[in-house]
C-alpha cells in the first residue's frame, strides 16, 4: 500500500491535476476543499505527507500550518505549500511558521512529484 | 322662487368648486410651486374658521337676543391676537421645533410625552367638539329648511333628518379625500387649507352683501339704521359685567385650544412670520363680520313676524324682500361656515383619536415591536379615515338626538367651556417649568368633570341625563352639589358659574399637584424644551448613545414615513455625518431628528414609544438634566457657542481620519490588487500547466485526454474573461473610455439584460417581477453599458440569493430630476459591514467556485454608473439584498 498524500485545495483542477500525478506514482490521495475543517481532516488520518493550499475558503492555510504545527501529533508532519500569490513576505511567513517546502503556481509537475519523494523520504524509511 | 331642487344644484356646484380649488393647491404644493400657499394672506383667512355657523347665524340671533353681549365672541380672539401675538408665537415657535401634530400631542409632549394626557385631551376635544358639530349639521339643514319652507310651488318639506346625513356624508368624503391624502410630514393640508381660504371669502362677501342690503337697501342709510337701533329693544340691552367677562376670557382661551383652531394656527403654520400678519389681518376679519351683525337684527325684529327665528335673519330678511339672489349667497356664505368647520375639526380630531387612542393600543397589541412587519401609513391612513367617519356620525348622532332645539349660540357657549379645560395645561406648560404631567391630569380631569356636570349635562333638557329635581335640590338632596349653584353659591348665570367653578377648580388643582408631584427626567427635559424654546431648540437629548443599527431604524421609518422619505432622510443625514450610503452613525442627535420627524406622522407619544422599543429604553443622563438646569441666557450662549466650536472639530477630525484611513486603504488594496491579480491568474494557469505536461507525455485513454484538453479550454476562457474584465475596469477608472449615448426605453434595456441573463446562466431560476407601466421611461445614454449594469446585478442576485424560491423585484420610480431602478431579491441581503466592500475589486462574500468569477462584476457596475452620470449602491432595510441604479434624466450630453 502506498504512502498517503492529503491535499488541501479550493480549485477542483488543480486538485484533479495533483491527484493524477500522485496517484500515477503509487501514492494514496486524499483531498479536503474546505480551510474551516481542514485541521479536522488533517488529525483525523494523519497522512506521510500534506500539500496545503494558501488562500482557502473559511480559513487561511498559514492559520491551519500554525495550528499543525502546535499540535505533537502534527508538529513533524512534512507539509508542502502551494500559493498563487508568490510574494516575497508569504514565503517568508510560511518559513516562520515551519513549512517544510514552499512552492509557487503554477509548478511543473515533476517538481511536485519530487519534492512529495523527498518529504516523505526520511521519516518513511 | 328659489326651489330646494335649485338650491341642491347649487350647493353641489359648490362643493364641487371647493374640491377643485383644493385638489389644484394639493397638485401646486406638490409640484412645489406653492409659494402664494405659504404667504400669510391664505393663512390669516385660513384662521376664520373660527367663524364657523354659529357667528355667521348665530351672531344676529345673539344680538337679536342678548344685545351687543354677541361682541365677545369677537372680543377674545381679537385680544389674543393684537395683545398676546407673542403667545401665538411661541406656540407656533414650540409646534414647528417639535413637530406638533394636534393640541392633544403639544400637551402629551410637553409632559414627557405622556400617553395619558394624549388621551384625555383626546376624550375631551371629542365631547366638546361633538356637539359643535351637530350645531353646523343643524345650521345648513335649517337653512335649507328656510328655502323649502318658503316655496310656493307646493313641493314637500324636506327631510331634516336626511338632509343632515347627506351633508354629513359629503363631509366626510370631502375630508377624506383631502384630509387623509398622506401622511405629510408636518401634518399639513395644503388642499383644504386653501379651499378654507375660499369659504372664508365667500361667508365674508355674503355677510357683508346681506348687511350692505339691509342698511342702503332697508333702512335707508347709516343714520337711519342708527335710529331703528335706538328704537329697538336691543337698546334696552343692560350690560352684565360678570357675563362680559366671562364670555370675553372663554372666547380667548377656545381660540387658542379649540382643536381645529390650533390645527390652523400651530400645524397648518409654516412660516412664523405668517402669525405678524394675523395679528392685525385677523382681528380685522372679525370687524368687518360683526359690523353688520347689529343692523341685521334690529331690521330683522322690525320687519319679520314676531317669533321668526332671530337665529335665521341672515337668509329670512332677504328672503322677506324676495331678494332670492342676495338669499342664496348668503346660504352659501352659511354653508361655507359650516362645512370648513365641520371639515377642519374632523382633520384635528381624526390625527388625535389616531395618534394618542388607536396607535398605542395597537403598539401595545403588536408586543414583538415597532420593528414589525406590515405598513404602519396604511394603518394610520384607515384609522384616520375611519375616526373622521366616526367624528361625523357622532355629530349626526348628537343632532338627532338632541332634537336640534337649542339656541346656536348656547351650545356654542358649551363646547367653548369645554375645551377651555385645556388652558391651564397648555399655558402653563408653556411658561412654567414647574408644571407637572400629574398636575396637568388632574387639573384637565377635575375641570372636564366640573364642566359635565355644571353646563354639558344640563344643556340636554330636562328629559335629559340630569333631572329638575336634581337641578333643584342637588343629588340626594344635597344642596351644595346642585348643577348650577355649587358650594351654594347662588345667583349666578349658569354659564358664568361653570366657567367660574371648572377653571378655579382646574387650576387649583394643576397647580397644587404641579409643586407636590416630582416630574420624570423626560418630563423635565421637554418642559425645558417648551419654555426655553427660543433659546435653545434641540440642545437637549433625551436619548443615550445606544447600539442600535441604523438599519433597523431605516426599516420602521420607512414604514411611517414612506420609504422615499425616509431614505432621503437618512441619507441626508449620513451625508451631514461625511458619509456615504443610507446608514448615518445613531448618534443621540440623530435618533432625536428622527423621533421628530416620526412625531410629525404618528405624535410625540407613539413615536417615541415606537423609537423606544428599538433603542431600548431612554436614559436621560446627569449631564442632559444640566444643560436643563443651567438657568442663565449666558451660560447657555456660552455652551451654545462651544458646542458649535466642538461639533466643527468634531466633524474635521472625523474627515481628517476618514482622509487617513483612505491613504492607508489606498496602499493596503494597491498590494491586494498585485497580489490578487497574481492569484486570478496564476490558479488558471496552474491547471493549464498541469494538464498540459500530463498531455505532453502521451499514452493516455481517449477519454482521459479529452476531458483534461477540456479543462485547458475552460481554464483558458477563464484568464481571457479575467483580462477582458480587467481591461474594461481600467479603461473605466482611467476615463478613457468611449460612450456611445442612444435613445431608448428602459424596458427594452430591461428586456435585453433580462434574456441575457437567463439565455446564458445554466441555474438562473429566479422569478423576475417588475412593471411595464413604470418602465416606460425614454432614455437618451450608452443603454449598451447600461444593460451591461443590469445583467450584473441580475445575474448576482440569481447567483446569491438564498430563498428557497428566488424572487427579484425590479422597481422603477422617479424622483425630481432622477430615475431610480432598484433591484430587490427576497434573500438573506448581505450584512451592514459588507455593504460597502461589496463594491471593491475581488470581492466576493461566499468562496470563489460558487460565484465562478473574479469579483469585478460590482466594481465595473459602479464605474459604469459613474460615467453614465449616475450611481449604483447597495439599500439597506429592504427586506433582501437589493441595490439601487440612480440615473439622470435630463439627457446625457452627447460626446462628453
Amino acid at each position: 500500500m502506498g504512502k498517503q498524500v492529503l491535499v488541501i485545495e479550493d480549485e477542483p483542477n488543480i486538485v484533479e491535476a495533483i491527484s493524477f500525478i500522485l496517484a500515477r506514482d503509487g501514492w494514496s490521495v486524499g483531498t479536503h476543499a474546505n480551510g474551516e475543517t481542514a485541521t479536522e481532516a488533517v488529525l483525523a488520518n494523519v497522512p506521510d505527507v500534506l500539500i496545503l493550499d494558501v488562500m482557502l475558503p473559511g480559513r487561511s492555510g498559514f492559520d491551519i500550518l500554525q495550528e499543525l504545527r502546535g499540535d505533537p501529533a502534527t508538529r513533524t508532519l512534512p507539509v508542502l505549500m502551494l500559493t498563487a500569490r508568490g510574494q516575497k513576505k508569504d514565503r517568508e511567513l510560511a518559513d516562520r511558521l515551519g513549512v517544510s517546502r514552499f512552492m509557487t503556481k503554477p509548478f511543473s509537475n515533476a517538481e511536485v512529484l519530487e519534492a512529495v519523494r523527498d518529504l516523505a523520504g526520511p521519516t518513511a524509511s | 322662487m328659489v326651489g330646494f331642487n335649485v338650491l341642491v344644484v347649487v350647493c353641489v356646484l359648490y362643493v364641487a368648486i371647493l374640491f377643485g380649488v383644493a385638489f389644484a393647491a394639493d397638485k401646486r404644493a406638490r409640484d412645489g410651486r406653492s409659494q402664494w400657499l405659504r404667504g400669510p394672506w391664505v393663512y390669516t383667512l385660513s384662521l376664520s374658521i373660527y367663524c364657523t355657523a354659529w357667528t355667521f347665524y348665530g351672531a344676529v340671533g345673539y344680538a337679536a337676543r342678548s344685545g351687543l353681549e354677541f361682541v365677545t365672541i369677537y372680543l377674545g380672539p381679537t385680544l389674543v391676537m393684537v395683545g398676546w401675538w407673542w403667545i401665538l408665537r411661541k406656540l407656533v415657535h414650540i409646534g414647528r421645533a417639535q413637530r406638533i401634530t394636534s393640541v392633544a400631542d403639544l400637551v402629551s409632549s410637553r409632559y414627557g410625552k405622556s400617553n395619558l394626557l394624549g388621551v384625555i385631551v383626546t376624550l375631551l376635544a371629542v365631547v366638546g367638539t361633538t356637539p359643535y358639530i351637530a350645531l353646523q349639521l343643524q345650521s345648513v339643514t335649517l337653512s335649507f329648511a328656510v328655502f323649502a319652507s318658503e316655496g310656493q310651488a307646493g313641493f314637500e318639506l324636506p327631510d331634516l333628518n336626511a338632509t343632515a346625513l347627506w351633508v354629513a356624508g359629503g363631509l366626510a368624503l370631502f375630508t377624506i379625500l383631502f384630509g387623509t391624502r398622506n401622511l405629510d410630514a408636518n401634518e399639513r393640508h395644503n388642499g383644504v387649507v386653501t379651499a378654507i381660504a375660499v369659504e372664508a371669502v365667500v361667508k365674508l362677501v355674503a355677510l357683508l352683501a346681506v348687511g350692505i342690503f339691509v342698511v342702503w337697501g332697508v333702512a335707508g342709510g347709516p343714520s337711519e339704521i342708527a335710529a331703528t337701533i335706538d328704537a329697538s329693544p336691543i337698546a334696552d340691552w343692560q350690560m352684565n359685567g360678570s357675563r362680559w367677562a366671562s364670555l370675553t376670557f372663554l372666547s380667548a382661551a377656545a381660540f387658542l385650544t379649540l382643536p381645529r383652531m390650533f390645527q390652523v394656527l400651530v400645524v397648518e403654520n409654516v412660516d412664523e412670520r405668517q402669525v405678524a400678519t394675523a395679528s392685525w389681518a385677523f382681528p380685522l376679519y372679525l370687524f368687518l363680520m360683526s359690523l353688520f351683525v347689529l343692523p341685521i337684527a334690529v331690521v330683522g325684529l322690525d320687519i319679520l313676524p314676531e317669533g321668526s327665528n332671530p337665529d335665521l335673519f341672515v337668509l329670512t330678511v332677504p328672503l322677506h324682500f324676495e331678494q332670492e339672489g342676495l338669499a342664496m349667497l348668503s346660504f352659501l356664505g352659511g354653508f361655507s361656515s359650516a362645512t370648513s368647520m365641520v371639515i377642519v375639526a374632523a382633520i384635528a380630531l381624526s390625527t388625535m383619536v389616531s395618534n394618542h387612542i388607536v396607535m398605542p393600543i395597537w403598539l401595545s397589541v403588536r408586543h414583538q415591536g415597532a420593528s414589525m412587519s406590515g405598513d404602519v401609513r396604511h394603518l394610520v391612513l384607515i384609522s384616520r379615515r375611519l375616526s373622521i367617519g366616526g367624528v361625523l356620525l357622532l355629530g349626526y348622532l348628537y343632532f338627532r338626538f338632541s332634537g336640534g332645539g337649542a339656541a346656536l349660540a348656547a351650545i356654542g357657549l358649551i363646547s367653548f367651556a369645554g375645551v377651555a379645560q385645556v388652558l391651564p395645561a397648555l399655558l402653563s406648560g408653556i411658561f412654567w417649568r414647574g408644571a407637572s404631567r400629574n398636575g396637568a391630569a388632574v387639573g384637565l380631569v377635575a375641570g372636564f368633570a366640573v364642566w359635565a356636570y355644571t353646563l354639558f349635562l344640563p344643556s340636554f333638557g330636562p328629559a335629559g341625563v340630569i333631572s329638575p329635581q336634581v337641578l333643584a335640590d342637588g343629588p340626594w338632596g344635597m344642596g351644595w352639589l346642585r348643577p348650577q349653584a355649587l358650594f351654594g353659591v347662588e345667583g349666578m348665570d349658569p354659564v358664568v358659574h361653570a366657567i367660574f367653578w371648572s377653571m378655579v377648580i382646574n387650576t387649583g388643582l394643576f397647580f397644587l399637584f404641579s409643586l407636590v408631584s416630582f416630574p420624570s427626567p423626560l418630563e423635565r427635559l421637554q418642559g425645558a424644551q417648551f419654555v426655553n424654546v427660543f433659546e435653545h431648540s434641540g440642545a437637549a437629548r433625551g436619548w443615550a448613545q445606544g447600539g442600535v443599527q441604523a438599519e433597523d431604524l431605516l426599516v420602521m421609518a420607512q414604514r411611517i414615513m414612506g420609504g422615499s422619505e425616509a431614505q432621503a432622510l437618512f441619507e441626508a443625514e449620513a451625508a451631514a455625518q461625511g458619509k456615504d450610503g443610507y446608514l448615518p452613525d445613531t448618534s443621540p442627535d440623530f435618533i432625536e431628528r428622527l423621533e421628530r420627524e416620526l412625531a410629525g406622522s404618528v405624535g410625540g407619544a407613539t413615536a417615541h414609544a415606537m423609537l423606544g422599543q428599538i433603542v431600548g429604553g431612554t436614559s436621560v443622563s446627569v449631564e442632559d438634566l444640566m444643560a436643563v438646569a443651567d438657568e442663565t441666557q449666558q451660560m447657555l450662549e456660552y455652551s451654545s457657542k462651544l458646542e458649535l466650536q466642538s461639533e466643527e472639530l468634531t466633524r474635521t477630525a472625523r474627515q481628517l481620519g476618514e482622509a487617513n484611513e483612505k491613504l492607508t486603504q489606498l496602499s493596503i488594496q494597491k498590494d491586494a490588487f498585485l497580489s490578487q491579480i497574481s492569484h486570478e491568474l496564476r490558479t488558471p494557469m496552474t491547471s493549464i500547466r498541469a494538464f498540459s505536461e500530463i498531455l505532453m507525455e502521451g499514452g493516455m485513454a481517449p477519454a482521459d485526454s479529452r476531458k483534461y484538453s477540456n479543462i485547458i479550454h475552460d481554464e483558458a476562457i477563464r484568464l481571457t474573461r479575467l483580462l477582458d474584465d480587467l481591461l474594461d475596469l481600467s479603461v473605466l477608472e482611467n476615463g478613457q473610455v468611449n460612450l456611445n449615448p442612444q435613445a431608448d426605453n428602459l424596458a427594452d434595456v430591461l428586456d435585453r439584460a433580462v434574456a441575457a441573463t437567463t439565455s446564458v446562466g445554466a441555474g438562473t431560476a429566479i422569478r423576475i417581477k417588475r412593471d411595464p407601466v413604470r418602465e416606460d421611461v425614454a432614455l437618451f445614454t450608452d443603454t449598451d453599458r447600461l444593460a451591461q449594469v443590469f445583467i450584473n446585478l441580475i445575474a448576482n442576485a440569481a447567483k446569491y440569493c438564498d430563498a428557497d424560491r428566488p424572487k427579484l423585484l425590479i422597481a422603477v420610480s422617479k424622483r425630481a430630476d432622477r430615475l431610480r431602478i432598484d433591484f430587490i431579491d427576497n434573500g438573506s441581503g448581505i450584512p451592514t459591514e459588507s455593504q460597502v466592500m461589496i463594491f471593491e475589486k475581488f470581492s466576493r462574500l461566499s468562496d470563489q467556485a460558487k460565484a465562478g468569477g473574479a469579483g469585478l462584476g460590482l466594481a465595473i457596475c459602479r464605474e459604469i454608473m459613474d460615467k453614465l452620470g449616475g450611481k449604483v449602491t447597495y439599500l439597506p432595510g429592504q427586506g433582501g439584498a437589493a441595490f439601487r441604479v440612480t440615473l439622470p434624466l435630463a439627457p446625457l450630453v452627447a460626446g462628453s
